[in-house]
């Protein structure tokens, strides 16, 4: 459930219709050619737990997963994701039911602020898949066979999200404690 | 961001007939959706290729691959026949951007990408590339990230793309089509125009030409390659300096060097001379300093560019001793083996 309806009015010179699932439910924005992803996710489906930071792509605070890939929804237009689908983090738990990752990130304190843990989390889930995958990283020692999940691959391959609080040894050893709990 | 009317094309055919006056071509949209925001970029219209079927996938054609234009940084540098036969490819990807741009960025759009040059992306100071004309702010301004080599009085931007060094090393083409639907080929390097007194042209594709693939050659056998990248941050950053190289060797003596350089220029990198240097030397410090001489030599810096010039000289070495075996790999792993 959307934890805040919001209706903001885009501007709508260039006025389009767009269809996409969002968390599992089939979802319909009308919008402007200019709104991102992110903005109709947080302003016209009311799901703000996509956070938006720095809305250039450098900060991960906007991570979805578009199409079970992790994306910086602030770079995606809405008009080119019909019929995707699209998993934010109201997706992934709920305060009742959090996830792996939801209760190691509280278990380790994975964060201060916490404006930019939605992203963390969502980013992670994505990673851990990536890495049971055998997708190589920069910090891997072989691009062959299976990858390890040691700190210097956490800390590369979470490094599209920022941390203002610098909380990132916490967050990564919630990353290492969800991903034991699932294997 | 400026209004701007979207189409989508299902068909390159379709895209050919919609890419006009004042458009942009879009697909992982990473970079001009960024350059859009600030209105650096404008473009009246947007051509979203991004489901252009006959843009996508990686096959390999009996002479190496065809890489389509809208295959992701992802795609290719997970690809298991990348990781082994083209490992370079793979490592200068992975060097590269976030995970969450690798999954958007295609890679038509990598080579496409236009400079981070600060005072290009800063609309209120002087850009030739932004507003030809206009003069070049970098020229007095303050700029670690400027290019040393094929700059000019007009600009001092580099291109900042990892892939497209590595493409340029291994001597990868770049397939285009025209508005009429006719195919031609260019090596990588020959894709892009030098800034001279036209900074904004940085390519020679014509209005309405799209990249449609990027055709990697078959491998040489036993070649080793590396990529070596140095930046401000362990990751997630541009390249201040970057080598790719690919190093035959023939018994204890180089055979082939294919080397470019990243962070140091307009295009990827290349010096002839310097390939040229290495072949038939014994892999030593002696022949890697006297081919990082014969690069280095033809530097011009802009006084913040300077320290370039040793970091350049000492990461070339260093790419050498991996390339040709005498050292073990310093930065984690940038070396991998083709299988005979």
């Amino acid at each position: 459930m959307p934890i805040a309806q919001a209706h903001a009015t885009f501007k709508q010179e260039s006025h389009m219709r767009t269809r996409f699932t969002v968390n599992g439910e089939a979802r319909e924005v009308e919008h402007d050619t200019r709104t991102t992803l992110l903005d109709a996710l947080r302003d016209q489906l009311g799901l703000t737990g996509t956070k938006k930071g720095c809305d250039h792509g450098q900060c991960g605070a906007c991570t979805v997963l578009l199409n079970g890939k992790r994306v910086n929804s602030c770079l995606c237009l809405a008009a080119m994701h019909e019929g995707d689908e699209v998993t934010t983090i109201e997706g992934l738990g709920s305060p009742e039911a959090l996830n792996a990752l939801q209760k190691a990130f509280v278990a380790k304190d994975g964060y201060q602020c916490g404006f930019c843990t939605p992203g963390q989390i969502v980013s992670a889930t994505a990673m851990l898949e990536e890495l049971r995958a055998g997708d190589p990283s920069f910090a891997s020692a072989s691009l062959e066979g299976e990858m390890p999940l040691d700190d210097a691959e956490i800390a590369e391959r979470m490094s599209g999200n920022l941390c203002r609080c610098s909380a990132y040894p916490l967050i990564r050893e919630a990353i290492a404690m969800a991903a034991e709990v699932k294997s | 961001m400026r209004d701007f009317e979207y189409s989508r094309a299902e068909t390159l055919s379709g895209a050919a007939g919609q890419i006009g006056e004042g458009a942009s071509v879009v697909a992982g949209g990473t970079n001009l959706l960024d350059l859009m925001k600030i209105q650096v970029m404008s473009p009246a219209r947007l051509v979203d290729i991004s489901r252009i079927g006959e843009l996508q996938g990686i096959s390999d054609d009996g002479e190496g691959l065809r890489i389509g234009a809208l295959a992701t940084n992802s795609e290719l540098a997970a690809d298991g026949r990348i990781r082994s036969g083209w490992p370079l490819l793979s490592r200068a990807i992975l060097a590269g951007a976030s995970a969450q741009i690798r999954n958007k960025a295609t890679t038509g759009g990598n080579l496409l990408q236009r400079t981070r040059c600060p005072y290009f992306y800063d609309t209120a100071m002087a850009c030739n590339k932004r507003s030809p004309g206009e003069g070049c702010a970098a020229q007095e301004g303050v700029g670690r990230m400027l290019a040393i080599f094929g700059t000019s009085e007009h600009c001092l931007a580099a291109h900042p793309s990892d892939m497209a060094v590595a493409l340029t090393a291994l001597r990868a083409e770049v397939e285009i089509r025209s508005k009429e639907g006719e195919t031609r080929r260019l090596p990588v390097t020959e894709l892009y125009r030098l800034p001279g007194d036209r900074p904004d042209l940085e390519t020679v594709l014509a209005p309405g030409e799209i990249i449609t693939a990027v055709r990697l050659p078959a491998p040489m056998a036993e070649t080793r390659q590396v990529y070596s990248k140095v930046r401000d941050r362990a990751s997630y950053a541009f390249a201040l300096v970057s080598v790719a190289a690919v190093v035959q060797m023939d018994g204890d003596r180089i055979g082939s060097a294919s080397l470019a350089f990243g962070g140091v220029a307009p295009r990827p990198w290349t010096d002839p001379e310097v390939d040229q240097a290495l072949v038939g030397a014994a892999p030593g410090d002696e022949a890697f300093g006297n081919a990082a001489d014969v690069l280095v030599a033809q530097a011009q810096c802009h006084p913040d560019t300077e320290f370039k010039k040793p970091l350049l000289r000492r990461t070339l070495i260093a790419a050498l001793r991996e390339a040709t075996g005498l050292a073990e790999t310093a930065t984690g792993a940038s070396t991998a083996r083709i299988p005979a």
